[in-house]
This record gives C-alpha cells, structure tokens and sequence, in this order.
C-alpha cells in the first residue's frame, strides 16, 4: 500500500478539500476575512476538475446563487464570515423552506456588526439556529482541527444531502487560519451521501410528499420533473397555500424531518469521561484547549472529563445529560458573552452545577486559564 | 370571415392551455385587466414558436404581482425571495448552461432591492432572459413608489407627488454591459412576442422591458383610468425607435421608446469560464 501524503494544509483550505471530497462542484461567495481563502481555494481548484466558481455581487446573491445551482442538481456551498452570514439568513431560510440542501461556512469573527475581522470568536452559534425568521431546525457542525475541519464538511453534505437542508459549519477564526500537518483520507475511504432522487413517473410526482422518514425525494431542474420551488409556503406539489391543514403539517415536517433522527446528526466526541466529577464542555477551538486542560488535571489527580460537541444543532440534549450524568460540576468555556451555556444548562438536572468561562476579547481561551477556572470552581 | 377568426382565436387559446400548470387550480392573483396575463400569454408564444421542451425551460422570479407567473407555468418554477431571482437564476443557469432560464420581474423587484443583481448579471452578460414588467408601482404590496414611478407621479407613499427621479430600465442595463436591450408594451402584443422571443435566442444577458399597466393603484392614484384606457394610452405613447431617432429629447418627453433598443455580439459569462475548465483539464471536461 502507497505511503499516504501528508499535507501541511490551513482550516480554510481543509473546507476546500473537504468539499470536493463530498462531491461540490459549485461555490458562489463573496471575499469576507477570515474565511476568504476557501472563495481562493474553491476558484483555484473547482475549474481544474469542471466544477464552477463564481464571485457574487454580495452575499445574498452568493447563497442565492449556491440554492439555485443545488437545486439544479449541483452539489454547491459558499462560506462567509459573521456580517456576510447575517445577509444570508433570509435565503438560508428559503433553502429551509424548499428543503434544499447547501452548505455554508461561517468562519466566525467578533462582534456585532462589523466587528472584528482578523480576531477569533464563536459569537455566531446562537445566529447559526435562530437566524431566518419563523420556525426552523438548524443543522450546524463545528469542527476542532484541521482534519476534523475536513472530516465535518464531508460530514456536513452527507447530512445537507440526507435530510435536504441547508447545513452551517461553524468555523472560527483561529481554526479557519491555522495550519497543521494532516493526512487526508483517500477517495472512498470516507462514505459519501446523495440525496435521493424520485422514481416515480413525472406524472405522480408530488415534489414535497409526505414520506415515511418526511425527506422527499429530490429532483434536478432539467430531469423532466417539472414542480414550484417556492419560499412561500406550500402543499405536497409545492403549491402556495393558506389552508391551516396544509400550513401545520409543511412546518411539522420540516422540524421532524431533523429531530425524529438526531441520532443520525449528532456527533460528540468524550475523553476521561467514565468517572469524571467536572466536565469541560465545548467546541472548536475552545475543544482543544479543553483536551489538554483535561490532561493537566488529571495529571494533578482531579477526576476531569471533557465533552466536545461537534454537532451543535440540532442540540444533543439526551447525549450531553447522558454523559454528565455522574458529574457534580460542568464548565463550558466558549468565545462569546455564553451562548451554548445556556442550552447546557437547559438539559442538565438542577443538581448539576454549571459553571461559565467566557472570553469576548478576540483572544482565545488557553489551557491555563481553563484549569484556573477548574481551581475556582471545585 | 368571422369562423376564420374565431377558429384562429381557438388554436391561439389552445397553445396557452398547453402550458398553464396541470392541477393548479385558477384563476391567477392578478387583477381583472392586468398587463401581467398578457405579458404571460407572449412569453409562452415565444417559447412555442421556439419549439423548447418544457423541461428545459427554468422561469424565476423574486416576489410581486407578476412574480407569481412561474407559479401558474409548466415550467421548471423558481419563486424566490425578493429582489433574488437573477441571483438565484444565475446559480441555475452557471451549474446546468443546457437550461434556459427566462426571469420575470418587476420594476421593484429588479430595480430596487434587486437593482445590485440586476446591474451584476448585465455586467457578467450571463446568458438569462429577463422580462421586466415596469408598472410603475408596487402592486402586490398596495401601490407604493417603486424606482420607476415618474417624478411627481402619486402613490400611496408619494402622496404629494414623487420627489425622486425614475430609473430607465433600458438604459440602465445597456450601461451595465446587457447585450441585448428591448422595450415592448401590453397594447403592441405581436411585437412582444417577437421581441421575446429573439431574446431568448439570443446568446447573452438580455432584457425586454414591458410596459403595462396597474390600473387598481398606478391608474386609480393618477387618474390614469381604467386598464383598457391606460392600455390605449400606451398605443399613444410609444414610439418606434426609428422614428424615436427623428424626434428631439423635447418631442420624447413622456413617450415609450419600443423595439430592439441595442443588440451586440459579445462573450457570454458561461462560455468563458468554459474555456478556462477546458484548458486546465485538456479538453475533457467544461
């Protein structure tokens, strides 16, 4: 067997890789630091193997553009950054809407507004559900490493594909910009997901019919299935309607069609967690910090356990009760003014003490700063 | 002579069923005498004469009064968000350049919100047909100004007359780099067609500006008339371009310029970037 090559690739560019991987052949976007350098790896890399990429006016054209191209049967992604994934949430809510599968970046950066460009922040999470207006189901992943960064983004289309929803990766700055040695997985070592296509004669085709896992199967424009794609909302054949029989069950399925198989979405990763008494739980960049504040600590004799989330939404409630359960205290360290503590809280009994460390000064939360909260709290 | 007519009537209404959505049930929301009927009845005389397979027809749209079209045509419909449909159309157009992608707008949906995407996708000379229906107002949303409204005209948020200028569609998109610019009205319905369809033969980003009327609010609020009025007073006001070319800016003042306004042979977005994937991977792939 071939030596597999190492390469010394950035997060951005692991989003690049990932994606082809997955079978992207379509990127619109629009330059936003710091996720800029997957518009410069998807237009470097997409023509050289007949996929396309195009740089849109801005970023609502570029996921408008990202929808239209997926809906014609291209699988297609853009990336962004914070205000750039604020113009997008109105499509990103079309895309809910006609259960379209697409892929969007967010290399997250601070703020509001425009914030700050080149430093780190995981301010976006709460933005990543709860964006588009009306009900909704995010999915959204958040990687840790730069592998992981290629790993989620395959993982993140295979989950677009399946359930025919837009999907966010939820990158931040320093996991977007930093570099490391990884060796990529060679092609089919990784399973890759196509939505399912209709068999049925066009004629019995019923674009948004009800069946029994609620994700219909998806045609291409072009494929002889001629239907309404539509934001408005809309009955099995994808007719606009107002009738409250057909309003609830539209909605009903764009939510169950996610939480009904959560199992299928979430995706967490535990270490020293068998008989922990604190738990670290967190994300991205914040993850790593927690891992070797976990080894510091143990080595120093403290029973601590770190939880790392890679799915973010839908969120695993059961997953992280389930892991916590032996657990008196749990830290969440994240990049923001405490977004996802709040969910933790939320599924944790009252018993379980949880404790927050936040950092909202475009710097990262270190190791040492994470064992000093242990120190604080135990 | 009248069976003659009458027989001739039947097979024009015949081809219009042929294309109406099977199992949508009618009628449309458009008002009773809406240009937007007869904007929808050339653009389908277009692509019958064209002779295109309705699969490989893609009609956009963002939203307003005539954005509902796509919805009521067996086509391969996008009803997207407002102002977007060139955004989304592109994406459609870019991943599968088999397709032929028509856009129907209006002078809010394209000029305002859209105006960015609108000016993009001139610009990029993407092959995308383009009818805009310019009447003037926001109807959907119950006569407001729109980009296009003229000065001093009144609407329900021009009360006291329009401060604002109008945008020329036509002129707008020429300057953006469209390589194909015509202007028709609801009155002068043969050479809608035609002007239609040479659009959307023609390889580039084209638009066929319509003028129509929106009798309910633009007619009510300007004592404009009914809809048979205003579309007779369109026959009054257009000019064809040749003769348009005699007249002074003076003489042109509150009258339609129709015909093919400007038409040139230039590279087309697609076909470039096709080129390109054909050099990097040896010919095999584009």
């Amino acid at each position: 067997m071939a030596k597999k090559e190492r390469v010394l690739i950035m997060g951005n560019h692991a989003c690049v890789l990932g994606a082809i991987y997955a079978g992207m052949r379509f990127y619109a976007g629009y330059p936003i630091t710091p996720s800029t350098e997957v518009a410069e790896g998807c237009a470097r890399e997409l023509p050289k193997i007949g996929g396309r990429f195009i740089q849109m006016e801005d970023e609502i054209g570029s996921i408008a553009a990202a929808i239209g191209a997926s809906i014609s049967g291209v699988k297609s992604m853009t990336a962004t950054s914070g205000p750039g994934y604020s113009l997008m949430v109105e499509n990103i809510g079309y895309a809910y809407m006609t259960e379209t599968p697409v892929v969007i970046i967010n290399v997250q950066r601070g703020g509001p507004s425009t914030g700050l460009p080149t430093k780190v922040s995981q301010s976006d999470t709460m933005q990543a559900q709860w964006g588009p207006h009306g009900d909704n189901t995010a999915i959204a992943v958040a990687p840790s490493t730069i592998y992981e960064t290629f790993t989620e983004t395959v993982r993140a289309f295979n989950l677009a594909e399946r359930f025919r929803s837009p999907v966010t990766i939820l990158l931040d700055e320093v996991i977007g910009h930093s570099r490391q040695v990884v060796t990529l997985p060679d092609p089919g070592e990784l399973e890759i997901f196509n939505r399912t296509k209709p068999t049925c004669p066009p004629e019995e085709f019923e674009a948004f019919a009800m069946t029994e896992n609620l994700v219909s199967p998806m045609p291409a424009f072009g494929d002889g299935y001629r239907y309404v794609c539509t934001g408005l909302t809309h009955d099995t054949r994808g007719f606009t309607t107002n009738r409250p029989d057909e309003i609830a069950p539209k909605l009903h399925k764009l939510r169950h069609k996610i939480v009904d198989y959560k199992e299928e979405i979430v995706k967490l990763r535990d270490e020293y967690m068998d008989d922990a008494e604190i738990a670290f739980v967190s994300y991205g960049s914040v993850a790593r910090a927690a891992l070797q504040a976990t080894s510091i600590a143990r080595k120093a004799g403290a029973k601590v356990g770190a939880v790392q989330l890679f799915t973010i939404w839908p969120f695993p409630d059961e997953q992280i009760r389930q892991l916590c359960s032996r657990c008196r205290k749990v830290v969440v360290g994240e990049l923001n003014m405490g977004q996802i503590i709040h969910e933790v809280r939320r599924v944790l009994p009252p018993d379980i003490e949880v404790h927050g460390l936040q950092r909202f000064d475009g710097e990262i939360l270190t190791p040492m700063q994470l064992v000093e909260k242990l120190e604080e709290v135990i | 002579m009248s069976t003659v007519v009458k027989e001739k009537d039947k097979q024009r209404s015949d081809v219009i069923l042929q294309y109406l959505r099977p199992r949508k049930a009618m009628p449309t929301v458009w008002c009773a005498g809406c240009g937007n009927g007869i904007v929808m009845s050339a653009i389908i005389r277009a692509v019958d004469n064209l002779g295109l397979s309705k699969d490989n027809v893609v009609m956009a749209s963002g939203i307003g009064c005539s954005s509902r079209m796509p919805i009521y045509l067996d086509f391969n419909a996008l009803h997207t968000t407002h102002g977007r449909a060139l955004a989304f159309a592109t994406g459609v157009k870019f991943a599968r350049p088999e397709l032929k992608v028509i856009v129907v707008t209006g002078d809010g949906d394209a000029l305002a919100i859209g105006g960015n995407h609108f000016i993009h996708a001139c610009r990029r000379n993407i092959d995308i047909t383009t009818v805009l229906i310019n009447n003037n107002i926001y109807g959907m949303t119950g006569g407001q100004g729109s980009p296009t409204t003229p000065a001093h005209a009144f609407s329900t948020t021009t009360p006291f007359g329009n401060a604002e200028k109008q945008f020329d569609p036509c002129g707008l998109a020429q300057a953006a780099g469209a390589s194909f610019v015509g202007r028709g009205t609801v009155y002068h319905t043969p050479q809608l067609e035609k002007l239609i369809m040479q659009a959307i033969e023609h390889r580039g980003f084209s638009l066929v500006e319509v003028i129509s009327n929106c009798h309910t609010y633009f007619g009510r609020l300007n004592k404009q008339g009914d809809a048979v009025t205003m579309i007779n007073d369109f026959k009054d006001r257009a000019v064809p371009l040749a003769k348009a070319q005699k007249m002074t800016p003076e003489e042109l003042k509150g009258k339609y310029v129709i015909g093919l306004l400007h038409k040139e042979e230039k590279t087309e977005f697609c076909d470039v970037y096709d080129d390109t994937v054909k050099h990097l991977t040896g010919g095999k792939q584009a």
